[in-house]
């Protein structure tokens, strides 16, 4: 066994983490599947790519590589407008649809629908303004560098996990410490009896699609740099952000990102035993091992 | 030129009717019983590839091909996508009611994945050719050709059709609605909720099973990239428009959203030059999807919307009561 696949593991699992703990807070506080968020992946993914090309063309010193990094100052700076740019496009949606159909007291299942036929117009969007010919951030290529026990990585892959630990333990904080947090938890629980006390639900209903969208949009940069830009990037990550988020049980942040580690350990090893192309399957095999043995996840409670 | 037209009529009309069929499995599923299937190009898929292999003379490189009657290869089909559906229906059915959406969503990303990788058994990405066509006898005659194919069509659909409508109206059917509206209240009166929506979401995998069968024996050809996540859209796209819960709906969607589908296909080859059709094609998705949401948000009962009872015995009753109750509205 080849221990490179544990480096390929985590760093797709740390993707896969990011976005799932967007599906878990919708999935709990909101309380539908929403297969529209792979899109804010590919979005989120796409606005970096179109503000960093920006400012590229406006002062070519952005673009030269920070370090032992293979961007220029051009795409951390991108990367921030755009978790504020797919948040706004996340509220935007809401605005249109799912708030609208909140307010009409649509079923659960309305939403599902819904979600599934937002996600199919974003993502042709995507394709119809930037085709669907793959797409990178830097041409600069790197040297893996060794870091013993046989583990290679290069720089952007060890930024990207350390990115993706600080951000799970600052959303994990702001869930557990924060008044915000509560709030959001309180909703979960139960949403009328929060609003009778003096919750600002609305608030907390942007709070997170803003959340939700911003992480799945650094994910999306993640994927952007390690791998390539596709419109369909999101929508091949949508079953393991499913499978990540039902492993860790419905509404559980560290679950969902442990998970998330697990599906994407899970694909790399896989791979290694029957092929690359099976890859998309294994997070379906783990999706029905779930619900058959144990339905409320690793972490959630049962229902 | 009028032989040529007619003859496009017939294709596009059996193309509709097809997918009249999906639509109708779909509305047993949705329509009559609130299951949520983000799967259907999963199941027609199963369909199309089981009947394919089940009917296709005897292939050297491929596993198969055991040129047995068309008529086998349907019921194969709709039985393997029946079986399938009644394994993933009793892994989920019990859970909330999206874990059913995500597990269908799962079937249609491995059915794909498996009829591109499993070449020996699928044909791989070139897929499976030389599907014996109904009537192959009368190809010669194109117009004759066609006509008897819809002919086809337009039989399955109105048996099944029939055999729908009676399911409805059964017992069976008014369980089914009784757990959609009040479950709790269908438990007390002594019926497994799971045991009716597992025998419904089977049937309504096995319709789309037979759909795809049905489809690959009119084309000829199957391939993976038919049964894209695109269908599954579609489809919706098709119930939702001619009103979930009415089979008529469903058929009239059906012919309606293919239409616009081609017609919207037909304008963008036109309007646009070669090199941007691709790109312009994405924008006939967005249409559809965006078209799905408006209806969803304004008229979610559809065209034709649902019969708002089915029962004979209740009709009686209640065109009785709207009677008599006339006389006793209040006068404001």
């Amino acid at each position: 066994m080849n221990p490179q696949a544990l480096m390929d593991g985590l760093i797709t699992g740390s993707m896969i983490g990011l976005g799932a703990i967007g599906v878990t807070l919708t999935y709990s506080i909101l309380r539908f599947a929403n297969f529209a968020h792979g899109e804010f992946i590919s979005w989120g993914a796409y606005f970096a790519l179109a503000v960093s090309s920006a400012l590229g063309y406006l002062s070519g010193g952005l673009l030269t590589p920070i370090g032992p990094f293979s961007f220029g100052w051009s795409l951390p700076i991108s990367a921030v407008v755009a978790v504020a740019l797919t948040g706004g496009l996340a509220l935007v949606v809401d605005a249109l649809l799912f708030g609208r159909l909140r307010a009409q007291r649509g079923t659960v299942i309305i939403m599902v629908m819904a979600s599934f036929g937002a996600a199919l117009t974003l993502r042709s969007l995507l394709e119809f303004i930037f085709t669907s010919k793959p797409a990178y951030y830097s041409k600069a290529l790197q040297i893996a560098l060794p870091l013993g026990g046989g583990l290679r990585a290069t720089p952007d892959q060890m930024l990207s996990l350390g990115l993706a630990v600080v951000l799970v333990v600052a959303v994990h904080l702001l869930l557990t410490r924060t008044a915000i947090g509560r709030s959001m938890r309180a909703v979960s629980e139960n949403q009328q009896l929060s609003g009778v006390v003096g919750i600002d639900v609305r608030k907390v209903v942007r709070t997170v699609w803003v959340l939700g969208a911003g992480l799945a949009c650094v994910a999306g940069v993640m994927a952007g740099l390690l791998v390539q830009i596709r419109p369909y990037m999101g929508f091949d990550l949508l079953l393991p952000l499913f499978a990540a988020a039902i492993l860790g049980g419905i509404g559980s942040v560290p679950g969902a990102m442990l998970a998330g580690l697990i599906v994407g350990l899970a694909e790399a090893f896989a791979v290694q035993l029957v092929g690359a192309e099976w890859r998309a399957a294994v997070a379906f095999v783990i999706l029905v091992l779930v619900l058959l043995v144990r339905p409320q996840g690793l972490f959630g409670r049962p229902e | 030129m009028s032989v040529e037209l007619i003859g496009y009529g017939c294709f596009f009309l059996t193309m509709a009717l097809t997918y009249a069929i999906m639509c109708l499995g779909l509305n047993v599923q949705w329509g009559q019983t609130g299951l949520f299937n983000v799967g259907i190009a999963g199941f027609v898929a199963i369909g199309a590839y089981v009947s394919a292999l089940l009917t296709t003379p005897d292939t050297a490189n491929r596993f198969g091909g055991f040129d047995m009657p068309i008529l086998v290869g349907w019921l194969g089909g709709a039985l393997a996508a029946a079986v399938i559906a009644f394994l993933i229906g009793a892994l989920t059915i019990r859970l909330r009611s999206d874990y059913l959406a995500i597990a269908t969503f799962g079937v249609a990303v491995t059915v794909q994945l498996c009829a591109l990788n499993l070449e020996r058994i699928t044909g791989g990405p070139f897929g499976i050719g030389f599907i014996p066509r109904p009537f192959a006898s009368l190809a010669g005659d194109p117009l004759l050709f066609s006509l008897f194919n819809l002919g086809v069509l337009i039989v399955v659909i109105t048996l099944l059709y029939i055999a729908l409508e009676r399911l409805v109206r059964s017992p069976w059917g008014r369980v089914l609605r009784a757990i959609r509206e009040d479950e709790t209240a269908a438990l007390a009166l002594g019926k497994s909720a799971v045991k009716f929506r597992l025998q419904a979401f089977a049937i309504g995998g096995g319709i789309m099973g037979l759909a795809g069968a049905v489809q690959a024996h009119f084309i000829g050809f199957i391939a993976p990239e038919n049964y894209l996540p695109m269908l599954t859209f579609q489809v919706w796209a098709m119930l939702i428009v001619g009103g979930s819960g009415n089979n008529r709906g469903a058929i009239l969607g059906a012919v309606l959203v293919w239409g616009l589908w081609a017609a919207s296909a037909g304008a963008v080859a036109g309007l646009f030059p070669p090199g941007q059709q691709a790109r312009a094609a994405s924008l006939q998705i967005v249409m559809i999807g965006v078209a799905l949401c408006a209806i969803l948000l304004l008229r979610p009962r559809g065209i034709l919307g649902e019969e708002k009872v089915v029962s004979r015995h209740l009709g009686k009753l209640s065109s009785a009561l709207r009677v008599d109750a006339k006389p006793a509205t209040p006068k404001q």
